[in-house]
Parts: C-alpha cells; structure tokens; sequence
C-alpha cells in the first residue's frame, strides 16, 4: 500500500482526493457522507459574512451522443445558508474525521475590514485552510466578486495579503481560467504570500438554447446567464493551465488542480503535471461521493506496480517535458501502422486522413482487406489513430535515426 | 382502407425504447464505405439513417431509408438482417452488431405515425408505364418511375396493394398496415391504383401494350403448385398462400383441428406453421423432404418457429393425404434419403393422423401473362431479361419473383425492391432515350 498522504502548502490530508468547493459541499451532511466514503478533503461551498439568494433553475449539462455531462455549467452562487450555520457544520465535521482536511471557500466584497472580519469570524472553528474563490465568473463578479478580482492581477496580489495579514491557517488561492494567461494572477498570488494556488475555476459558458422553445439553457423563468462550466470536457484547458503555472518560476508555490478530473487516471495525470493534489467536483455531481473509493484503489495499485512508495514522489515529474514549441525536436519522425489482424474495417481511419490529414492510407481494391498507410507520405499526426474505435489497432512507430536535435529556436537563434 | 381486426398475437419484434434508440444509434462508428450499406441490396446509406436518428432529424433519417428501399418499412421487418446488414457491421467481432433492422423500423414507424410525405413527382414526362403487379417490386418500379415524371398506372388483381406484404407475410411479422402505407407513400406521387383488376382478364395484355410506353412486369407467382398425390382436394387441404390471407385478413378458415401438418421448408411453410399455432392448434409440425440444412426459411424464422411451439420432421414426404367423408384425416409419410436426394426409401411408410394438411412447396408460374406480353421465359416459367432487366419484349421490364431463379439470393422482399428500382430506371432511360 503505496502512502497517499499529501501536503498542499502545509495542509494535510490522508489522499489527494479533495471535493471541491461546490454544491457537493453544500453542507454538514454532504461532507460527512463524503468523509465516510473515504474523501480525503473538502473545500467548504463559499462562505460569506451574509447569505445570498440562489435562483432555480441552476445547472444544464453538456451530451455527447449517448453520454451525459461530458461537461456542464452552473448559474449558481455560493453559500445561500447563514455564516454561523456552516461554521458550526464545519467544526462538527471537523471533530468527527479530525485527520481529513476542511478548507474553507470565501468571497465578500473588496475592503480589507471585510476580509479580516471574514476571516476572523471562520477561525472561531477549527479549520484547515482557507481557499479564496476569485474565479466565479457569474452573478458574484457582477457585484465586483469572484472572478471580477481574479482577473486584476493587482487585486489578487491586494486580496491575499489582506488575508495573509488576519489568517493563521495557509491560504490557498483559486483562479479563474477566464483570463488571457493564468500565470500572471498565479504570480500575483504568490506576490501576495499565497501559500498555494488552485485551478482552474469554471469557464465562461451558455450551456445551449432549447430548439423547440428557443430558451436558453438553463434558464430562469426564461432568461438566463452566462454560467460556469466544468466537468470532463475542461480537463485539457485545466492541465495545460496547471502545466504552465508549474514550470513558471515567478509562481514557485504549490497547486491544488481542479477541472474536470473524474478518476484517479485524470489525477495521476494532474500530479505529474505539477499539482500536489486534486479537486473534485463534476465527477460526484454525476455519480456521487463512491467513486472516491475507486479513485483511492486506481492509484494505489497504480503506484504499488511501479514501486512508488508515495503519491508526493510522482508530483511534477511531467513537468520538464512541457517546454515551448519552440523547443521541439524537429527531426523526431513518427508513422502510424495499422494492424490488420485487429482492424475491423470500418474504414474510420482512411477518410479521417483523406479528408483531413495528409491523404497517406490506401483502401486495397477488395474491402475486406484492411487500410495500409503509405508511410513515406505520413506525417505522424495521429489522427488516424484517435479516431480508431479497435484499442491499440493503430501503432504510431518511431522512424527517424533518433541521434539528431534540431529546433526552430536554434533554426532562428530564438532567444529562450 | 380499415382492415377488420386480426387477433393473431402479438407482433414479433418489439419496438426500441427511446433509452435503447439513444444507446444503440450513438453506438454507430458511422463506417466509410461501410460494409452494412454494401451488404443491403438496395444500398441503403445505414450509416447516415442512424446518425440522423442520433440527431434526432427522424424525417432525414426515415427519407434516407425510403429514399433506397420504397419498402424500407416492411424490410424494416421482414429482412433476415443477420444475412445482411446486420451481419456485415463491423461489431461482428464482438458478436453484438448494431440493431440496424430495429432502428430502420423506428424511423420508418416515426414516418407512419406522423404521415410524413416523404417524395415528390418528377415534372411530368408526358410519357405513360403500366406496372403489372403491386408487390414490393411493382411499388418501388411505379415509385421510381413517378419520381422521374412518367405517369404510372398499377394494375392489381387483388382488393388491396402490397402484394405477398400485404397477404403473404403472418401480420405478426408484417401488419398489412405497413405494407399499404407504402402503398399509400407511391399514391400519393400520383400513380394511379386499378385494384382488382386482372391482366388477361379484365384488361387484355395487348390493350396495354397499346395504351403505354413501357410495361414493368412485377407479378410475382401464382398459387402453391399441386403435389400430385390422392387427397390434395380434400376439405381441410391448404395452400398454404390461401391460408394465411384469409387468417390475416381477419377471415375465417373454418374447423382446422388439433393437428396441423405444414409441408415445405421456406419461409411461407413458417408462416403457415406459426399461424396455425396462434389460431390455437395445439399439435403443428413441418415436414420436409430434405435436411434442415436444406431448408429455405430464414434461420430466426426456424427459431421463431421453434419458440412458437412448432415440430420439425425433416428427410420425411408425404404419399398420400388419407381422406374419410370428404375430409382430411391423416397423412401417409415416408422416409427419404439422407444424401440430399430426398429419394424416398420404400418400407418406411406410416400414417399420422392429422385434421388439416397445408402445403407450402413453392409457387406456380404465371406463364401465361408472360406470354400474353411475348415475353420469353425459359422451361420453368421464369421470365427472360437482360442486365437492364429488359425482356424479349423491348417496352416490357420485369422485376421481382417473376424473373428470380430459385437459389441465390432470391425472393428476399428487398431484392426484389431492388429490382423494382432496377427496372423502372431501365424504363426510364429507354422513354428518355426516344423522347430526344
């Protein structure tokens, strides 16, 4: 039994599988359940010094074929129970699974006494941490909230000092990816004193319009807004995000990776890509707390068959291998061959690649042989092989000498 | 028309939920050059029907099914799909090909119950086709001949159009119903319908020959040829193709009894067979003169047959039907070879009691109409034609059972669309040929 236990910026916790800050964590008896099925932590739904009022409906999800919620969005805001109620919930939590880690979610207007006071008012319990939500882009950043701060670098940097300045617990700082290049709030954040940051909040989006109504989806008594969007479908958009904050060195604090991790495959990939743990939140929406036990299992076994003694040992080990296009290897040569003992005919590959790649597979003159890829003309893009429905059908195979490196940043004597 | 009801049980293939529809059209790979459109005989594009339905574009998807197949609906149902289709979809290799014949059905049903018109007639031609015959091969000639402007006129014997769909196939394999919407599909093009009218009866063969520019021939077969043997008039003797008309047509067949032997082994003997079961007939059992392996029946029709309750007695022939007071009361069997030969083996003959013997051994060929319209044929009556399904007579294109030769693919409600289509295209060219 590999150990699972992390540390993200001095907060603890038995797994990397937290829950993140959302509906799931709700309240007292959401986050109890979730302990008892094995999470590892909770980032409390966002606390503010007074409740807001929610609207229904709230979240729309997003369909591919026959699967649902590849992805989905919310127009829901943060807590809409009083302030005194969570804290009581998070410290009877608290006692009942000491060892897990409660972090709680904040938001409220941009004065520093607002914050102190905020602050002051959640460490009457025992908590963990605190995470400030500046990345909701919906409702809260209207009124100069959530997302609203987290797109001004200089707030963040403002924000989190004014935090650091009340709080005696670390603070994690969560950002918004509705921004042209993440890293500048991460930096701002770590300028603040941050002790950590997470990512990647929920996305612009409008879910969709209804075709027979003509509404958009969801809506509100036939309105809507723009919402926040998550799930499976962001998971690229997060790593990358996650990716470029780790291996930049104005940001040097640990990350907390959130967007659309649904099992321990997607966590595996997170922390080699620089997260010391994970969040979690479409996944549970759609299935419940239980798949923790599964996410707890994959990664375990995952590190016992290579010899890890502990998740900490694979956080960032990706991380030099994501460099700029500029340093690729421009000699590297790769091809696809397809295997025609597994191929079933269906074809996908060839007008995948006469269509839309570099017209480099042949169908022999009788169908019931398989496609052959004209290998002098293949560019090794893939596509080929992502759209074939046979597992490991499609081989992409090394072809050049594999002695050379040669860059477009040595070609233009690019300066790194 | 209103068909009186038909109390037969319930049909045989169930419709697809919505969940199941969802599951299995989003489980389409959407193949290239796939192997289920080459394996359909009328070429239907399987994967764009489906990946319509995934999208939720039913009427695309029920004109991409129609559009190849003017008896889409009636294949939907009848089709051995794991013969075609079903059995070329590249799933094979797990064993769990994507359900195509229930999916075409659900498009199609989507099309019947909204009345959907689906097709348009071409510009007219000024140009005029009879088409002998309203079976699948009749409707899909006058279909696309009316497609293409000519105006079509159907000539039908029977009361209703549909052919062998209509009359010939147990309703609960194939309601008559859907067999007339196609039907309704080819008048609303404006072909016109002379129901009961018969070609060398009513109407002489030379009347049409002189009223029109081109004939399709799509009439198909005649009645279930005579076995030669002694009782074969007896009451309580069958064609089977007289049998399961007046049974789906809600007719009476009258005292049929406890015991029904079926002779043959094709789909119609089946047929025959299973009806008997749902009329009630507690003992109902086929006999062929050669192995199962030899029979024509589709598999899951043997299967569906099985499951119904019905007995199978292979490398067995009837001698002779016992008759006492004008009335079938046994049936004197012998044994045949098991080499293929269906030789029958002096010694081995016993009598079974049986109330009803129905013989479903093929259908006769209507060789007189072919000659009516000096169309060669050869000795088994099967009419001549050349690949444009041309006959000896120039403006006389024949289509369906008329032209099949047994073995092969033939008789498939499909091929025979497909040769429907075939034929009206052959006509077609030859009337825009001449009109230039």
């Amino acid at each position: 039994m590999a150990d699972l236990s992390v540390d993200l910026g001095g907060i603890r916790s038995p797994n990397p599988f937290w829950l993140a800050s959302a509906p799931p964590t709700n309240s007292g008896y959401q986050v109890m359940r979730a302990f008892a099925a094995g999470w590892g932590g909770a980032v409390w739904k966002t606390l503010a010094l007074e409740p807001i009022v929610n609207v229904t409906s709230r979240f729309a999800g997003q369909n591919m074929g026959a699967y649902r919620m590849t992805g989905m969005n919310n127009i829901e805001l943060i807590t809409d129970r009083p302030l005194d109620e969570n804290l009581r919930e998070i410290a009877e939590c608290k006692a009942k699974y000491p060892d897990r880690a409660i972090v709680a979610s904040l938001m409220t207007e941009c004065t520093r006494e607002s914050w102190h006071e905020l602050v002051r008012r959640c460490e009457t319990v025992p908590i963990d941490g605190f995470e400030l939500n500046f990345g909701c882009p919906h409702g809260m950043s209207e009124r100069g909230q959530g997302a609203a701060v987290g797109q001004d670098p200089e707030l963040v940097e403002l924000i989190t000092r004014w935090v650091k300045e009340a709080a005696h617990v670390p603070v994690i700082v969560k950002l918004t990816p509705n921004i042209t290049d993440v890293r500048y709030t991460a930096r701002a954040a770590a300028k603040g004193g941050a002790d950590a940051v997470s990512m990647i909040n929920t996305i612009n989006s409008l879910m969709g319009v209804d075709l027979d109504t003509w509404l958009p989806i969801p809506h509100v008594d036939g309105k809507s807004s723009h919402g926040g969007f998550c799930g499976p479908a962001v998971k690229p958009i997060a790593l990358n995000m996650v990716g470029a904050c780790a291996r930049d060195e104005g940001v040097g604090i640990p990350i907390s990776g959130i967007g659309g991790i649904s099992d321990w495959r997607d966590a595996v990939e997170f922390m080699l890509m620089g997260s010391s743990n994970v969040q979690v939140c479409t996944a549970v929406m759609h299935h419940g707390f239980r798949i923790v036990a599964d996410m707890i299992d994959g990664l375990n076994n995952y590190l016992d068959a290579r010899g890890i003694a502990s998740v900490r040992e694979i956080v960032g080990k990706t991380v030099p291998r994501f460099v700029d296009w500029n340093d690729l290897n421009l000699d590297y040569k790769i091809v696809a061959r397809i295997d025609p003992e597994s191929c079933i005919r269906c074809n996908k590959c060839y007008i995948a690649c006469e269509d839309a790649a570099h017209q480099c597979i042949d169908r022999p003159a009788d169908p019931r042989l398989a496609p052959v890829v004209d290998e002098a003309h293949c560019v090794g893009c893939n596509l080929c092989a992502m759209v074939c429905p046979v597992v490991d059908c499609i081989e992409m195979v090394r072809v050049d000498a594999g002695d050379t490196v040669h860059t477009w940043r040595e070609k233009l004597s690019v300066p790194s | 028309m209103t068909l009186p009801p038909v109390n037969l049980g319930p049909p045989i293939a169930k419709r697809l939920s919505r969940l199941d529809v969802q599951i299995e059209a989003n489980r389409c790979l959407n193949c290239y050059d796939a192997p289920c459109t080459r394996a359909c005989p009328t070429s239907i594009d399987v994967p764009r029907f489906i990946g319509r339905i995934a999208t939720g574009d039913l009427a695309g998807s029920a004109h991409t099914i129609m559009d190849a197949n003017p008896v889409g609906a009636s294949c939907a149902r009848v089709c051995p799909t794991d013969q075609l289709c079903e059995g070329a979809c590249v799933y094979n290799a797990d064993e769990n090909p994507i359900r195509i014949g229930d999916l075409q059905r659900y498009a199609t049903d989507w099309a019947i119950d909204t009345g959907a018109i689906l097709f348009s007639a071409g510009a007219p031609t000024g140009k005029r086709v009879a088409v002998i015959g309203s079976g699948p091969a009749g409707l899909a000639a006058a279909r696309e001949l009316a497609r293409a402007g000519h105006a079509v006129t159907i000539f039908e014997r029977d009361a209703e159009p549909g052919g062998l769909d209509t009359y010939g196939i147990v309703p609960f394999r194939l309601p008559a119903e859907i067999a007339l919407w196609e039907a309704e599909q080819v008048r609303a093009l404006g072909v016109e319908f002379r129901t009961g009218v018969t070609v060398g009866e009513t109407i002489s063969a030379e009347t049409i020959l002189a009223e029109y520019d081109a004939v399709i021939l799509a009439v198909g077969m005649g009645a279930v040829p005579r076995l030669g043997i002694e009782g074969e008039d007896a009451a309580g003797a069958w064609d089977a193709l007289d049998f399961i008309r007046i049974a789906k047509m809600g007719g009476d067949v009258g005292p049929i009894g406890s015991t029904v032997a079926v002779i043959g082994g094709g789909n119609t003997a089946i047929d025959a067979a299973t009806c008997s079961r749902r009329l009630g007939v507690p003992s109902v059992t086929m006999y062929y003169r050669r192995g199962a392996d030899r029979m024509t029946a589709y598999g899951f029709e043997i299967e569906f047959a099985k499951v119904e309750g019905v007995e199978f007695r292979t490398y067995t022939l009837p001698k002779r039907i016992v008759v006492e007071n004008g009335r079938v009361v046994g049936l004197e069997l012998i044994s045949t070879a098991d080499d293929g030969s269906a030789r029958p083996l002096p010694g081995t003959e016993r009598i079974v009691a049986v109330d009803t013997v129905i013989l479903a051994i093929g259908q006769t060929r209507l060789v007189g109409l072919l000659d009516a319209f000096g169309v060669r044929h050869d000795v088994n009556g099967i009419a001549a034609v050349d690949e444009l399904l041309c006959t000896s007579n120039p403006r006389v294109f024949a289509a369906g059972d008329v032209m099949f030769k047994p073995g092969g693919t033939d008789a498939m409600v499909v091929e025979a669309a497909q040769r429907g289509k075939q034929a009206a295209y052959s006509a077609d060219l030859l009337m825009r040929t001449e009109t230039r």
